[in-house]
C-alpha cells in the first residue's frame, strides 16, 4: 500500500528527501515532465487531452510535523525543539527516529515513583524533555546524529477497526497518495502536480509552486482535523470520519473560491460522492500561499478527515480517502463543461 | 549471555497484573529445557526447579522476578467505537496521550489513545496534564454492539511497543520492569546447566507485584526456601534527576541494602561479585521498596532475603531503557553466588 510506505517515510520540514524519492519513482512513468525547484518541491506536468485546456495545479505537502535536534549534551542526550504544531504533551513515552539514518531513540520521563503529587498533574514541557539514543557521551552520540537532524515518530502503520488505518504523518501523506493516483489518469485539462516542502512551518514550499506556471485554478489535497470523539460537542467536531472528504469554506489562510466550491459540490451531488463542509475557521493549508501567487489563483481545498492529527498515531477512514480521489477525479473529468461558472 | 530475541518476546508479550497468561505461557515453554520441573501455583506464579548435586539437605535458593506489568483496564463503552479505561498499577497518565495500544478483548484489537486536541483547549487547559477520565481508546469500530461483544468490561490494554535496540548495547521497550528480571531467571537457569552447583534452585516468575507484591507471598510460602533473592529493576540515572535518585547504566547490578535485606546475604553477594570481578553498585532502600523481596522476607517464619536490581531509566513508561550488559552481569553475579553456596552458610543465617 503506497499510503503505508508514505506514512512511515521520514520527512521533517526541509528534510523531505525520502518522501520525494518515493513519489518521484511512483509518478515518473505517468507524467510528461518532472522537475524540482530551488526549495525542493517536486513538480510534474501531465498534459490534458484538449489543446489549450486550463492548467490545474494539484498540491499536497510532503513534510510532516517533527522535532529538530538542537543540542547534544556531554552525556549523549539530545535536546530538541518542535518543527510545526506538536502538542508537547504527546511526546513522552514514545519511540522516535533521528536523522536521515533513522537512528532509534526514546523520549522518556522521570519515573512516577519519584514525582510529587503536584508534579504528576503538570503537563510536560519541552525544557524537561530530551531524546535518549543510548549514547553515554557526546562523542558516542555525535558518531550517530548531528545537531539539525530532524526527528520523527517511530510509529507503526496498521488497519484499525472498520475500514480505518492508523499511522503517523497521514497529514499529508494521504494527499500525496491521492495525487499519485490522479496522475495515473489523463484528463481534458492539464495537470501541474506539486508535492510541496515545508508546509508545516508556514506554507513555504506552496508559496512558489504556482509561480510562472500559468495556473488557472488550484486544488489542495489535504488531511484535516476530525474531532468526532467522546466529550466533543456537535459544533466542535470540525469534520467526522466516514462522511466523505471535507471542503473548506474558510480557514485562517484562505477563503476558498466560491465558484470552485460550487462546482465541487455539484460534481459530488451528480456523482453521488459524499462530502462534508469543514466546520471551523481555523487552521491553514498550502492553499493560503497558492491563491495569492502572481495575480491570484482560484483555489479550493479537499481534505481527508483525520483524528489525532500531528500526533504519533493519526486515524483516517479509507472510504474518505477513496471519495476524495473520486471527487477530484470527477471534478477534473467534468471541469471543461462546468467552467463557465468560474468568474 | 543475554538472548536479545527472548528479551524482545518477553518485553512485547502481554502480562498486565492478574492477566499474566500470555507471558506465563511463554515462560513455561522457555524454562522447560533448563529445569527439572516447571509448574504454576494457584495464583499463577511460574515455578521452575533445578536440582543441585550431592547429598541432602542441599541449600534451597529462591530467585524471584515478577512477570506482571502495569497496564490499563477497560471500564466502559462510548458510541463510535471508543473505550473508557482505568489503570492497573502505577501508570503515569501523562504518558498515555497518543499511544498506540493493543486491546485484549475476545480478540486482539489495535487502538489509539486520544483526548481533546490542543486547538480546542483553552491556553490554561494546555498547561495542565490531561486527566485520564478525559482520555479514551479509539478502536475504529463503528457498531456499539460489536464493540461490547469484542471488548468486555475488564479487558486489559497494553501499549503496542516493539523492543527498540539503541546505541551502546542499550534497549528500550515496555515492561522491561520486570521482564529484564525474568530474563535474568532464564539466563541463570540456562547457565546453571553447564556448571556444578550444590544448591537446589527455584526460579519463580511472580504475578501481581505491581498491584501489591502478591505473587511472591504465596510462592515463597509454597517453596519455603532457605534464602530468597528478588531480581527487579531500580531507577536508572537520567537527565534532570538528583544524583542520589538513580543508578548509572553500565555500572553493573545494584545490590540492595535495607531492613528487608539480610546482612550476611548482602555481604555474600558483594563477596561473590568481587571474587569474579563484577562491577556492582549499592542501592540503599531505607523504606519498603516495592519489590518481591518485601514479600519473601515475611513468608512462613521469615526468610533471609536479598535484592538485586538492574538500573532502568524512565520506569513505568513504555520506553523503559536499560543496558544489556547490566542484565548479563546480573546473571553472572547470581551464578557466582549460587556456585559458591554451601549448607554451612545457609545454616548460619538465623544465628545473630
Amino acid at each position: 500500500m503506497l499510503l503505508e510506505r508514505l506514512s512511515t517515510a521520514f520527512g521533517p520540514p526541509g528534510q523531505e528527501d525520502e518522501v520525494r524519492e518515493i513519489l518521484r519513482q511512483e509518478i515518473t512513468p505517468h507524467v510528461d515532465k518532472i522537475w524540482t525547484d530551488a526549495l525542493g518541491n517536486l513538480l510534474a506536468e501531465k498534459r490534458g487531452s484538449v489543446q489549450g485546456a486550463p492548467r490545474v495545479l494539484l498540491a499536497a505537502h510532503m513534510d510532516e510535523v517533527a522535532l529538530m535536534v538542537t543540542h547534544i549534551d556531554k552525556n549523549g542526550y539530545l535536546r530538541f525543539r518542535t518543527m510545526g504544531g506538536i502538542d508537547q504533551r504527546v511526546l513522552v513515552s514514545k519511540l522516535v527516529l533521528v536523522g536521515p539514518q533513522k537512528v532509534p531513540g526514546v523520549i522518556g520521563s522521570k519515573a512516577i515513583h519519584l514525582l510529587t503529587p503536584e508534579e504528576r498533574e503538570k503537563a510536560f514541557h519541552l525544557r524537561d524533555l530530551y531524546i535518549d539514543i543510548g549514547a553515554g557521551t557526546r562523542e558516542e552520540a555525535e558518531a550517530l546524529v548531528s545537531i539539525g537532524d530532524g526527528v520523527v515518530f517511530n510509529s507503526s502503520f496498521c488497519h484499525l477497526g472498520d475500514g480505518r488505518v492508523r499511522g503517523k504523518a497521514l497529514d499529508d501523506r494521504v494527499g500525496c497518495s491521492a495525487l499519485v493516483e490522479i496522475l495515473q489518469r489523463r484528463y481534458p485539462v492539464t495537470l501541474v502536480a506539486a508535492f510541496t516542502v515545508q508546509e508545516e512551518v508556514g506554507l513555504r514550499g506552496g508559496r512558489v509552486v504556482a509561480f510562472g506556471e500559468e495556473i488557472d485554478l488550484a486544488l489542495v489535497l489535504e488531511a484535516t482535523t476530525a474531532f468526532d470523539v467522546p466529550d466533543s460537542k456537535p459544533h466542535e467536531t470540525v469534520t467526522c470520519l466516514g462522511q466523505g472528504p471535507a471542503l473548506t469554506i474558510m480557514d485562517s489562510t484562505l477563503i476558498a473560491d466560491p465558484n470552485l466550491l460550487t462546482i465541487l459540490r455539484e460534481t459530488a451531488l451528480e456523482q453521488g460522492i459524499p462530502y462534508q463542509l469543514r466546520r471551523t475557521g481555523g487552521g491553514g493549508t498550502d492553499g493560503g500561499a497558492i491563491h495569492l501567487t502572481e495575480g491570484g489563483v482560484p483555489t479550493a481545498v479537499l481534505a481527508v478527515p483525520c483524528r489525532y492529527l500531528h500526533s504519533p498515531a493519526s486515524v483516517i477512514e479509507l472510504n474518505d480517502y477513496r471519495h476524495l480521489v473520486d471527487l477530484t477525479d470527477a471534478f477534473l473529468a467534468k471541469f471543461m463543461e462546468r467552467r463557465t461558472k468560474l468568474g | 549471555m543475554v538472548d536479545l530475541d527472548l528479551l524482545r518476546r518477553l518485553s512485547e508479550g502481554a502480562g498486565v497484573s492478574g492477566s499474566e497468561g500470555e507471558v506465563a505461557k511463554l515462560l513455561v515453554e522457555v524454562l522447560r529445557p533448563y529445569a527439572d520441573s516447571v509448574d504454576r501455583d494457584r495464583l499463577g506464579n511460574v515455578i521452575a526447579f533445578k536440582e543441585g548435586e550431592g547429598p541432602t539437605p542441599r541449600p534451597r535458593v529462591l530467585l524471584s522476578a515478577h512477570m506482571d506489568e502495569i497496564g490499563l483496564l477497560v471500564t466502559g463503552w462510548e458510541d463510535g467505537g471508543f473505550l473508557r479505561f482505568s489503570t492497573v498499577g502505577g501508570v503515569d497518565i501523562r504518558t498515555l496521550l497518543g499511544q498506540e495500544v493493543i486491546v485484549h478483548g475476545t480478540r486482539i484489537l489495535p487502538g489509539v489513545i486520544g483526548a481533546k486536541p490542543p486547538h480546542l483547549q483553552s491556553p490554561a487547559e494546555r498547561k495542565e496534564a490531561i486527566d485520564g477520565e478525559k482520555m479514551y481508546i479509539d478502536t475504529g469500530l463503528k457498531a456499539r454492539d460489536e464493540l461490547e461483544r469484542l471488548v468486555p468490561i475488564g479487558s486489559v490494554v497494553t501499549i503496542a511497543r516493539k523492543l527498540q535496540v539503541l546505541a551502546q548495547g542499550r534497549v528500550a521497550g515496555k515492561a522491561l520492569d520486570n521482564r529484564a528480571g525474568v530474563m535474568v531467571l532464564v539466563g541463570c537457569l540456562k547457565e546453571l546447566m553447564a556448571v556444578k552447583h550444590k544448591a537446589d534452585v527455584y526460579a519463580v516468575a511472580t504475578v501481581q507485584e505491581e498491584v501489591g507484591i502478591r505473587g511472591a507471598i504465596t510462592s515463597s510460602h509454597g517453596i519455603n526456601p532457605d534464602l530468597g533473592i528478588a531480581i527487579d529493576v531500580c531507577h536508572g540515572d537520567m537527565l534532570g534527576m538528583a544524583e542520589d535518585e538513580g543508578y548509572p547504566l553500565d555500572k553493573g547490578p545494584a545490590i540492595g541494602f535495607g531492613p528487608h535485606v539480610h546482612h550476611q546475604l548482602y555481604r555474600a553477594l558483594r563477596d561473590s561479585a568481587e571474587r569474579v570481578g563484577i562491577t556492582y553498585q549499592v542501592e540503599p532502600s531505607p523504606t519498603p521498596a516495592g519489590t518481591d523481596a518485601w514479600g519473601i522476607q515475611i513468608a512462613r517464619r521469615g526468610i533471609p532475603t536479598a535484592l538485586i536490581s538492574i538500573p532502568l531509566r524512565y520506569m513505568h513508561t513504555s520506553v523503559e531503557t536499560l543496558s544489556m550488559r547490566d542484565v548479563a552481569e546480573t546473571i553472572r553475579l547470581l551464578l557466582a553466588f549460587i556456585q559458591g553456596l554451601e549448607s554451612a552458610f545457609v545454616e548460619g543465617l538465623s544465628c545473630y
